[in-house]
This record gives C-alpha cells, structure tokens and sequence, in this order.
C-alpha cells in the first residue's frame, strides 16, 4: 500500500504525519484514533482546488486526510489583477500563502506538478518522481491554451511580446510593464476569443481599467477591443455605457474579430474576416480548454476540450473517483466559468465526497453561487450574480428563476462590496 | 447520478455492507448517522453565503460585507426576507436571496446565529 517512494520528510515538511497514508479503496471514517483515513488527492491550488482541500478537511471533522499538489508557492488571484494592470493594485495585494490552509486545516501542500494519472490503480505520479495512492483525486486544473488556433501565438508569447496574462502571474508584471512602456499616443489591443472561456467579464474589465490608466496618464493613448463574439458576452449593456461615459475617443469596441494569426516581426494580428491590425501593446486571448492534465488523463471528453461531469458530485463521467471542478469542466446552462463559480463547485463536491466516503446519501439538491464583480474604472463596480440548483429531471444545474441579475447602474459602493468580495473569497479559500 | 437498481435505503445497506467486507467496523448508530447527514447538508448550504460573508459567516474585518456568524437569528430572517421583497434596498441581495426558499433562509439565520 506503501506507494509513496519519495522523501517522507519533504512531503510531510511542517505537517501532522498522522494517518498519512490511503488505503485504496477501503476506507471508514468510523473507526478509532487508530483506523485508516481515506485519501483524498487534489491536484491544483486554485480557487477550485484550494476550497475543496480545506472543505473536506472541515466538513469532515479533519477525519479526512487531503493531500493538495500545486506547483506555485503562492496564491495569486486572477480576479483583481486587471487592477494590477491599471495600476489600481500592486501584485502583494492579490498574492495570498497557503500556510494557513496546512497550517490551520491540516492540508498537507505539496509543491510539485502532477505528471500522470493512474486511474486503474488509483495513483498519481508526480513530475519530481514518487507516487500517491488516492481513494478521490479531484482534478482542479483551470484552463490552458489553444494556442493554435492563433498562428504564430505560441512563439510570440514564449519571446515575452505577445502575452496573454490570463492567469495571473509573472505575465501580469510583463503585461504591466509593456503597458507603462508604451509611448503616450499608443495603441493597446486586447484579442478576445469565443465564448466559453475563463472569466467571461474580464476581457471587457481589463480594456475598462487600462483605458482608466490611459485617461489618467497617457490621454492620448486608445484601447481597441477586438471581440470574436458576436457582442459583449457579459454586463453588455452596463459595460457599453461606462464605455460611452468614461471613455469616448479612448475606448473602442469591435465585434465579430477573430483572430487566426499574429505576426510577431510588425506585431499585428489577423482576423478571418476582418482587416489587419497593429497595436504598440496586443494583448491575444486564445481559445481555451481545460487545463493539460486533464486533457492527458482523457478527462476531456466534450470535444477534447472541457470534462463532462456528473454534476451532483463533479465526479468526471470518464472516470470514476475523478472529480473535476472549476474552469475545465463542460459548464451547464447559465455557469461561468470563474472563481466564485470554482469556490462553489468545490463545496458540492467536499460534501458529496465526505457523503459518500461515511456512506450517507449525496445531498440530491446542491446548490451554487455565483457573483462577478467588474471594475469599470479605479472605483466603480458593475456585478453579475446568479444562484444555481440542481434539477434531478434534467440531471443539471439550472439558475432559480426570479434569481440573479445584474448591477442597476455602476457604483463605487459596489466598488467598496468588490473588495471585499475579494478579501473574504480569498480568506474562504485559504484561511 | 447513474441510475441505480436498488432504492436508495437499500443501496445505503449495501455501501454499510461494503465497508464491513473490509473489515471496518460501521460503529454509528443509524440516527446519528442521520444527524451527521443532516449537519453536513446544513454546513453545505451555509457555505453557499462564504464567498461574500466568510466562511461559516466569519467576514474578514473591516470590509463592507458583514459578518453573519453570531447575529440574532431573527434580525438576519428578517433582513433576508426584507431584501427578498424589495423593502430592504440592496445592489445584490434582493437577486441572492429569491433564490432560496424561506425554509432555506430560516435555516440560514439560524445556522449563523449558533456560529461564534
């Protein structure tokens, strides 16, 4: 049972060394201080990955053990980089530990990627050698990109020129500089692709933000939004008018480009339709799909693209005692693809998970939450909310009708409400 | 969830079943097992407000968004329901809350008034 061959002490750095091996399959949680705990192993410290860690730890009493796998050393938050890059917030006031998930709940963090999944015999292998036996692994990848479906896209993102920073990271600092770099009377584009990808807001965020930047420091500098869909595909109405209001002369919107070629040499991108455009700073968004291990572990099976699962338990439909959660899975109607929206399927799924591994019946009416909150410019915020049930007829999730809606009109009072979404989301995540 | 055979009671017999046939004791009562049951769907519920509110209604100091974990059980129903119907004035709540069933909000209310 013993599958674990690295350095027991480099795992367990800083951790209880308590129960810490699953038994494959057969686990109770009935038992004495001394049974076995089942394994849970979760691969990706997201805002997916991070809850549904420190969930199971609670939700069962910490009677669980939850191994978390996450390459990066700290948590940085894609909602509320845009404001890295309107200079609006410094990278410190999105980066996050994990300390307090190990710390406070037991979490054992290991930072390490996950080379393979062994489904038959329930183990992951990691990329610095060693395996982990699991009972549930639970796959929280988030997405990577289709970076065909733009020629020349890979090779212009690997020189550092064309980036698309949409996770956040070293790229946001990059993207920010580019921005700061960029001469007063420039251009800077963002490349938008076709719905679904991660944080349907944000592309229009961003443009909103950087145009605030640009009308503080550089007026007579533009930003030019360049959409394959067919219109704004969130807050259309509330964004266009913070558009019209904020930033006429500065701000342009375009429909119906999509992009199927950069060139790197002149640092224009081409549409299928559309005419060529050069920008100073082109910001390309590719097409997205699951995160790559996903994709590898044959998770994908919606068009090789997203991971059905079974959504009264996210476990994958390919895969039995696979879960998967947040961005990668195939969305049911009216779910984004975001953060909030991740923090929530990863608390269905702690509750299936511990209902299941006691033996009790899955709750067969989980509920989810949504609420996306856009900056419009330094302090004013327009939302999104929804409130999603499970409807056993249709084996999906539905929003409640009557439910959800959109901002009225924007506001610095939800401005204030954004930031601390993002300080309490955060905390609800890691802390 | 893939259709099962055996009504759910029996399949719940039979998982029990499964986890004596590796030979570990099942060792709760069936009751407390129900109460477990129940408390994990009640956490799961109140987890549905963290994302704003913190978790188990523990809000991060010094923001906007309040705290719910130790308020009165009847004020939070009452402002609940007074953002339901609009005679509370809100940027979000009043959409929040008519997604859930005045069971749900009761419950609600009280589950975070028992949170210290």
């Amino acid at each position: 049972m013993n599958d674990i061959q690295f350095e027991r002490r480099q795992l367990l750095q800083g951790l209880m060394a308590a129960g810490v091996l699953g038994i494959s399959g057969c686990s109770s949680l009935g038992g004495g201080a001394s049974a076995s705990k089942a394994q849970v192993v979760v691969v990706g410290g997201g805002f997916g990955g991070a809850t549904v860690s420190k969930y199971i730890r609670m939700l069962s009493d910490y009677r669980v053990d939850v191994m978390m796998i996450e390459p990066n050393r700290t948590f940085v938050s894609c909602p509320m980089s845009n404001l890295v890059l309107g200079g609006q917030r410094q990278m410190a006031d999105i980066t996050n530990d994990y300390a307090t998930l190990s710390g406070k709940h037991g979490v054992r963090v290991v930072h390490d990627r996950v080379a393979s999944v062994d489904a038959a015999k329930r183990s992951v292998t990691l990329a610095s050698g060693g395996s982990v036996a699991y009972d549930k692994l639970v796959i929280a990848p988030g997405i990577d990109m289709m970076w065909d479906s733009v020629q020349g896209l890979r090779e212009a993102n690997a020189a550092g020129q064309i980036l698309h920073a949409w996770k956040a990271g070293p790229d946001t600092v990059a993207l920010r500089r580019q921005l700061e770099a960029m001469r007063d009377g420039g251009t800077y584009a963002i490349v938008i692709p076709e719905a679904p990808y991660r944080c349907p807001p944000g592309p229009y965020e961003r443009a909103s933000v950087v145009a605030a930047y640009f009308k503080r420091e550089k007026p007579k500098s533009k930003v030019l939004i360049l959409d394959a869909n067919p219109d704004v595909t969130s807050k259309g109405p509330l964004f266009k008018k913070a558009w019209a209001e904020l930033y006429k002369g500065t701000l342009e919107y375009r429909s119906q480009h999509k992009a199927v070629a950069v060139d790197a040499k002149t640092n224009t991108v081409k549409f299928d339709v559309q005419d060529d455009v050069k920008a100073d700073v082109l910001n390309v968004l590719p097409t997205m799909r699951a995160g790559d291990l996903a994709v590898q572990t044959g998770l994908a099976n919606a068009n090789g693209r997203w991971c059905h699962v079974n959504f009264l338990n996210f476990e994958s439909t390919a895969q039995k005692h696979i879960h998967v959660i947040g961005d990668a899975i195939q969305v049911a109607a009216g779910m984004p693809k975001s953060g909030h929206m991740a923090n929530s399927h990863a608390k269905v799924t702690a509750a299936a998970i511990v209902a299941e591994l006691h033996g009790w019946e899955i709750n067969p009416h989980p509920m989810l939450t949504n609420v996306c909150m856009s900056f419009v410019d330094d302090a004013h915020v327009i939302h999104v909310a929804s409130v999603h049930e499970y409807v056993p007829t249709q084996k999906t999730f539905a929003t409640i009708g009557g439910s959800g809606g959109v901002s009225d009109v924007r506001s610095d009072l939800e401005g204030r409400y954004a930031q601390g979404w993002a300080r309490n989301i955060w905390a609800d995540v890691l802390k | 969830m893939k259709k099962s055979p055996l009504p759910t009671r029996r399949r719940l017999r039979v998982v029990a079943a499964l986890l004596a046939g590796c030979g570990l004791a099942v060792t709760s009562s069936t009751q407390a097992q129900s109460q477990d049951a129940q408390r994990l769907r009640m956490r799961s519920l109140a987890s549905t407000c963290a994302q704003c509110h913190g978790t188990d209604g523990h809000a991060v100091e010094g923001e906007a968004l309040i705290r719910l974990a130790g308020l009165p059980a009847d004020y939070t129903l009452s402002q609940l329901l007074a953002f339901r119907t609009g005679e509370r004035k809100a940027t979000i709540m009043h959409q929040i809350t008519k997604g859930y069933s005045q069971d749900q909000l009761e419950s609600l209310a009280k589950y975070f008034a028992t949170q210290k």
